[in-house]
């Protein structure tokens, strides 16, 4: 059993940690460095909560290890809103269009949406809409994460 | 749920990497992507003693061309693919393949290679490998050696790689002009493995069938190449074509069996219609489904 030292930068700010090789991101992110708003669901790839950007992508935090993103830029949902609470559009928008109902997928949700609708990197709409198939809601709330986003990707999609 | 224990490696070079893979006996894992060995590592369907990092392999990453063939590292981001312009113009069936491949996030780790060394028998890209005639090139400390891809898959995950082996490249035979893509997929929602899927380039000359690579994923225990279609269309005059008679000869050629999501009789019934829905679009056909 191997142990690394890693450093990334996380919401902003730098971090050391040593990791053993088999641990995986998701669990990095709420065991060490506090990130509780990584959601892990299913911890096998299926179910989209525990989603992450890494280096400005969207990615699923299960399905890497913490070893992997040495190096590397991560944000989680606590990362998007300002300092005085104002909310990230992404998160506004899903708030204004009731698109969350338990909240358990609502992190990986975010972490999506705002990966693709990013104003200076924004993907056209059908693709922010297709992306919305990696997640899954067990509250089966879809309608108001659908309106969401789709007033975040604009067009109709 | 978590990983068993291993050792971490995360080495430079092809030449560690193989290195490693030797050491190992046989107890050693590649991962690229990991959207794949993550979810069976967790499971524990997956317990190696040494993990090897290929991520750190710079050799291993990029597309290029050269003399009517394409090479794919096969540590190429499957969203690196898809928005690759040099696989766009070289290989538009790849393309089309590969943005049927999982989800978006799970593509932003993801990569060709692995997907191809994987073998599962519903996956997109080991079928297209086989349809378009692609070759992987192998590597161990014994040496370097070519494997075509329809003589790659044994079974379900089941490959002619030897455990201290790994792929360097992914080498695809550009077709020429006049040639169309057939692809579909029938799956539940986007994202999931393949009920019934189908693959493939056509080539036409002068309103003759002069090429053709068709293969099916999700319709046997491995991906599978469409060989008697394959034979009657080339030399076919389009106008000619019968394609519901092609269609049976592609459907001769499959292994369905029955699952939880679907009966092989199911698989069959929606194979053929597919089929014959998609050459005719692909070449222009009228009423023919």
């Amino acid at each position: 059993m191997s142990t690394h030292q890693i450093q990334l930068t996380i919401n902003g700010r730098p971090q050391h940690a040593t990791v053993e090789g088999r641990l995986t991101l998701s669990d990095f992110l709420r065991g060490d460095a506090g990130c509780t708003g990584v959601h892990v669901g299913c911890e096998h790839g299926v179910c989209g909560a525990c989603t992450v950007m890494v280096d400005g992508n969207a990615v699923r935090s299960c399905l890497m290890l913490a070893v992997q993103a040495d190096g590397c830029t991560v944000t989680t949902v606590e990362g998007l809103a300002a300092e005085d609470g104002t909310l990230h559009p992404v998160q506004q928008a899903l708030r204004d269009e009731h698109g969350l109902q338990c909240g358990f997928c609502t992190p990986g949700i975010v972490m999506t949406l705002a990966s693709l609708t990013a104003a200076d990197n924004k993907a056209a709409p059908d693709k922010v809409m297709n992306a919305l198939s990696g997640h899954i809601c067990r509250c089966t709330g879809y309608q108001g994460i659908r309106r969401a986003a789709r007033k975040l990707a604009g067009g109709a999609a | 749920m978590k990983p068993a224990p291993f050792d971490y490696y995360a080495p430079a070079t092809i030449e560690e990497a193989c290195q490693l893979l030797s050491d190992a006996g046989g107890g050693a894992t590649l991962v690229a992507g990991g959207q794949t060995l993550m979810p069976l590592l967790a499971l524990r369907m997956s317990q190696p003693f040494v993990l090897v990092d290929l991520n750190g392999i710079k050799a291993l990453k990029g597309i290029s061309r050269q003399a009517g063939r394409t090479r794919i590292g096969p540590i190429t981001r499957q969203n690196e693919a898809i928005a690759d312009a040099t696989l766009n113009a070289a290989q538009p069936l790849i393309v089309t393949a590969v943005k049927h491949v999982g989800h978006h996030q799970t593509r932003n780790r993801g990569t060709i290679g692995g997907s191809i060394a994987l073998g599962e028998p519903a996956a997109e890209l080991p079928a297209t490998a086989v349809a378009l005639g692609a070759s992987v090139e192998v590597r161990s400390t014994r040496g370097t050696r070519q494997i075509k891809a329809d003589e790659l898959y044994f079974g379900p995950y089941a490959t002619a790689l030897e455990p201290d082996e790994m792929i360097t490249a992914i080498d695809v035979p550009e077709w020429p002009s006049g040639t169309v893509s057939v692809f579909r997929e029938i799956a539940q929602r986007p994202g999931d493995f393949a009920l019934v899927g189908l693959t493939g380039a056509v080539t036409i000359d002068n309103g003759r069938i002069t090429r053709a690579g068709i293969a099916w994923f999700g319709m046997g225990p491995t991906p599978i190449k469409a060989r008697q279609a394959e034979s009657a269309l080339i030399g076919q005059e389009i106008a000619a074509l019968d394609a519901k008679a092609i269609a049976e000869l592609a459907i001769a050629d499959t292994a369905p069996f029955d699952d939880l999501h679907a009966t092989a009789e199911y698989r069959r019934t929606v194979g053929r219609r597919v089929f014959t829905r998609a050459l005719s679009e692909a070449l222009d056909l009228r009423a023919a489904a």
